[in-house]
């Protein structure tokens, strides 16, 4: 068990290491000039030079990645001299646009990520595997059917068009709720949820289709298999047969794709933010993109990916624990 | 008279598929007595699982179970889910094929021993628990505390087997139904399974069907048998009398197909040419008849009903030539 | 699972199996039972024609997708479309878009072969690379298998769509076409490739496999011949149900912005204009985004019939 931790967690960093690397690579490679964005639209050359020593971009390529890496771990300091800063541990660089490490404006805004990300979640899975399940129980009745076509339906939806149609429902014609603006939940927990509870919705929506129609098939197979006639031969009432015997192993392929997804989601989802103007790391994001913020584009890619691989660690952990086969 | 411990009357099951529907058992009967062996033999695809599993009320889905099936004289057919819950498991128990997916990968033999215990009995869990640890030890499972809080997937072919009986006796059922208990074990495994199925069936007078494709099982443990083809019985009568003189023409097949010690090595082994009926296009005559070595003209257009034999054994045979080929051997 | 490939019994009978007995004419029967299937079907061929003849259907209106009718909009009404439903008369069949009065018709049938043709390019790629390296992987096994399967691990481990739209923001001259084509493409390979991994390690030690590589057959020989047939069942189930993913990931990059550029049109960034103008023009908003799901929903449907009838057990690995 330890020695497998120790391999994951060296697996993991590698991982992590990779898709720095490329992510270095493509970001401070290709652009015309990262300087000349953190410069702006009024530089001199002279101030230009100078931005590039700042930015340490006269280095040899690996010496630049080596550096972003040891100011990951240990921080760095930036330029020399009077134009010296310190970048404090975890350094992922300053934002171009703002002069702000990025590492603040990341965990600045994952509260607002995180706050849509774990919300969707819960209402996803209640609605998703609810429906999931009681299609597989029915199979091939009226009910099934009906279910399918839905999930199949909502799943067609763009998340784009779901979330236009309910902020316009929703908000303009019924005025049920305000448009959202995001409170923290520390501050008001009340607000907190019926200003998430539309952009929630709009997610949950999607992911509820994809996972019905996972779960079903997935709890179909769990119901056919031999132990499941075992335990109706006991004489279990068929409650108990599915709760205890079928959802356990139904369920069991649903948490590989929810640690993906859900390690997706908490480093922003840009469609959903951007919509409902949530000030998460998806909306950092985006904007970072439309000013050429080089810093913290990267910045969110390495957080996203090191949600990703975490997440499936997690997965596989909890396999350990679900399923007694499963040693490490 | 008491009635007997497990009567079938005019079984009938049959599936609906998109193909058509599959009458899979028909108008199948017989009696079990406590401390007796039924034994039921057939290939597969004879109707001998669908048989056991309609007698459990295992079936699920597009299937429909006609006919009568009654415990100690209570009928079972038209009964509730729920009022059927406390006769199956309680009084009737039955044990599979491959005892490895029959058990549940995710929790230990002792808690799925223990939960059993527990539906049909109010008992806490300490109490299901040491039931399940004394029923693991009396089918001889060696250290039974220890093996109880392991999973099933740690234990070999054959314990699997014998903590599959271990959970269908724990709650002291009058009848065991075993559902090819051997097939998927090592040969001296299998004797062993063999042994301990008859053993309990001794101590707690227990009512057993054996079903089997295995007619050396059958020799081995059944008191009476019940020969099964196309989903109709054809042949039923006690053991000694059917092995000494099988009266249907398939039951002669199985029998000679039968590797025997006493005929030459070179001799080539007999067997029943052809492959089994198709349920969904059942032919009106005999089922058997396009395999069968006396096949008349009748046999494919009247189909044969189960008929005393008489020979004072109690056997019924579906044959129209089983009453002729007995007055045939007779004037030999 | 059925495959393809013939048991050794069968091949030596000699004749072909009577017709309507191999796997794709049971599939064929199969599918046309289905009345779902032939609506999906219907509307996939439709979607297919309007894609493929895009040019001279759009020419049927009369509209070319970019050119300005500014006779068809309300300068006095902030360029709102003249007219009820967003415009929609015998002249702009599906109405005009607001301030330029170009046709919806011709962009939307314009649209949609922007659309499908990176979705299938994409998915061909996906599927050439995933099938190539899920044999390559679950054959050879050893240190091929463990190679490409750390590179299906780290690719899975990039966070795509992400990685997808800093990837498209920041290359700048080139062909959006190809770059999106590519850039869907690279993220989508590893989850064909597993199923095929999966599949290939099963065929592999069947005995008709055995029996081929006893006769003398080559490990190419073998590939072509057995393993290749009998991934394709899941392969091309699979691959249907890839092409919806393809059309929306297709369709959410152009409307962010990182996709297709203006004046090329494509659904995603239809709606994404339409979005402003939502409340005093609907139509424009609804019409790209209803053929956008009608095109995602028919592809699922169509290959959720042909998962159930090749890969009954769902290719899960």
């Amino acid at each position: 068990m330890i020695v497998y931790l120790a391999r994951r967690l060296l697996a993991l960093a590698g991982v992590l290491l990779a898709i720095a690397a490329v992510t270095f690579l493509i970001f401070y490679v290709l652009p015309a000039d990262p300087a000349a964005a953190a410069c702006g639209k009024t530089c001199s050359a002279e101030r230009l030079a100078d931005v590039r020593v700042h930015l340490g971009l006269d280095q040899p390529l690996w010496r630049q990645f080596a550096d972003f890496l040891t100011g990951i771990f240990t921080g760095r300091t930036l330029g020399t001299g009077q134009y010296a800063v310190t970048c404090d541990f975890p350094c992922l660089g300053y934002s171009y646009e703002s002069s702000l490490p990025v590492w603040d404006l990341l965990m600045d805004r994952l509260p607002v990520s995180a706050s849509l990300a774990l919300g969707a979640a819960v209402l996803w899975l209640i609605l998703g595997l609810g429906a999931g399940v009681t299609a597989a129980l029915r199979k091939d009745t009226a009910t099934d059917k009906a279910l399918m076509v839905g999930a199949v339906a909502a799943a067609s939806l763009p998340v784009y068009f779901t979330s236009v149609m309910l902020i316009h429902g929703v908000i303009r014609i019924a005025g049920l709720l305000p448009y959202p603006t995001y409170q923290a939940f520390t501050d008001n927990p009340l607000g907190w949820a019926s200003n998430l509870l539309l952009p929630w919705t709009a997610l949950a929506l999607l992911y509820a289709a994809m996972y019905a129609r996972q779960s079903r098939g997935s709890m179909i197979e769990a119901m056919a298999e031999p132990y499941i006639r075992t335990a109706r031969a006991k004489g279990m009432p068929e409650r108990t047969v599915v709760v205890k015997h079928g959802l356990r192993s139904g369920m069991t392929p649903i948490l590989t794709i929810f640690g993906i997804d859900l390690g997706g989601l908490l480093a922003g989802a840009v469609i959903t933010e951007s919509i409902f103007g949530l000030p998460g790391i998806g909306r950092l994001f985006y904007g970072a993109l439309v000013n050429s913020d080089q810093p913290v584009v990267l910045g969110v890619t390495l957080l996203a990916a090191f949600f990703i691989v975490v997440a499936n660690l997690v997965v596989d952990l909890l396999y350990a624990v679900i399923d007694p086969r499963v040693r490490y | 008279m008491a009635a007997p411990l497990l009567e079938v009357r005019d079984l009938r099951v049959t599936f609906t598929t998109p193909r058509g529907t599959v009458r899979a058992v028909d108008s199948v009967g017989f009696t079990v007595e406590s401390g007796r062996t039924l034994g039921i033999v057939g290939e597969s695809g004879s109707g001998k699982s669908v048989t056991s599993l309609a007698v459990m009320g295992l079936h699920r889905g597009a299937v429909e179970v006609g006919g009568s099936v009654a415990l100690a004289g209570q009928e079972l057919t038209g009964l509730t889910e729920r009022e059927l819950g406390k006769v199956r498991g309680r009084r009737m128990a039955m044990i599979f094929q491959d005892p490895l997916s029959s058990l549940h990968p995710y929790y230990t033999v002792g808690e799925q021993i223990a939960e059993h215990f527990r539906v049909h009995f109010r008992s806490g869990r300490a109490a299901a628990r040491r039931r399940a640890v004394d029923m693991l030890g009396e089918v001889g499972i060696p250290e039974p505390a220890r093996r109880a809080g392991e999973y099933p997937h740690q234990f070999s072919g054959g314990m699997r087997q014998r903590a599959m009986i271990a959970m269908a006796l724990a709650c002291e059922p009058e009848l065991l139904i075993a559902d090819e208990p051997t097939t998927a074990l090592d040969v001296t495994v299998q004797a062993q399974i063999l042994e301990l199925i008859a053993r309990l069936q001794q101590e707690r007078g227990l009512g057993v069907v054996m079903i089997t494709h295995d007619l050396g099982v059958v020799a081995r443990v059944a008191h009476e048998v019940l020969v099964m083809y196309g989903g109709r019985a054809v042949e039923q009568a006690p053991v000694d009398a059917l092995f000494a003189d099988p009266a249907h023409p398939y039951t002669r097949g199985l029998l000679d197909s039968l590797p025997r010690l006493d005929t030459a090595d070179d001799e080539p082994l007999p067997f029943i040419p052809g492959s089994p009926p198709s349920l969904l296009l059942p032919a009106p005559g005999c089922a058997f008849a396009p395999r069968c070595p006396r096949a008349a003209e009748r046999c494919t257009g009247e189909r044969p009903e189960p008929a005393a034999y008489g020979d004072g054994t109690g056997r019924t045979v579906a044959c129209h030539f089983a009453g002729v080929r007995a007055v045939e051997e007779a004037a030999r | 699972m059925t495959t393809t490939a013939p048991a050794p019994d069968t091949a030596a009978a000699g004749p072909a199996p009577a017709p309507g007995s191999s796997p794709w004419q049971l599939a064929r029967r199969e599918l046309r039972r289905r009345p779902a299937v032939r609506v999906s079907l219907g509307i996939v061929a439709l979607f297919v024609l309007m894609a493929v003849t895009a040019p001279w259907l759009g020419a049927l209106g009369g509209w070319s997708p970019h050119e300005f009718d500014k006779s068809a909009v309300d300068p006095y009404l902030g360029g709102q479309p003249i007219g009820a439903l967003g415009g929609i008369s015998p002249e702009h069949w599906l109405g005009v878009e607001p301030v330029t009065g170009r046709d919806l018709f011709a962009r939307v049938v314009h649209g949609a072969q922007v659309s499908l043709l990176i979705a299938f390019a994409a998915t061909a790629i996906v599927v050439v690379a995933g099938t190539a390296a899920g044999i390559a992987a679950g054959y050879f096994g050893g240190r091929t298998d463990t190679v490409l399967s750390r590179l299906m691990d780290l690719t899975m481990s990039f966070p795509s769509l992400i990685f997808m739209i800093a990837l498209l923001s920041v290359a700048k001259d080139v062909n959006r076409l190809v770059l999106m084509t590519v850039v869907i493409g690279v993220f989508g390979w590893p989850g064909i490739a597993r199923v095929v991994r999966g599949q290939t390690l099963s065929l592999k030690h069947r005995e008709y496999v055995d029996a081929a590589r006893v006769g003398g057959a080559g490990p190419w020989r073998i590939l072509t011949r057995e393993i290749l047939p009998g991934v394709a069942g899941p392969v091309i189930a699979y691959t249907t149900l890839l092409i919806p993913g393809m059309i929306s990931t297709e369709a959410a990059l152009s409307y962010l912005g990182v996709g297709v550029r203006p004046p090329t049109p494509s659904w995603g960034q239809m709606i994404a204009e339409s979005v402003a103008h939502y409340e005093t023009d609907p139509m424009y908003f609804v019409i790209p985004s209803a053929f956008l799901f009608l095109a995602v929903l028919a592809f699922t449907l169509l290959g959720d019939a042909l998962r159930d009838i090749l890969d009954p057990r769902g290719g899960r690995s």
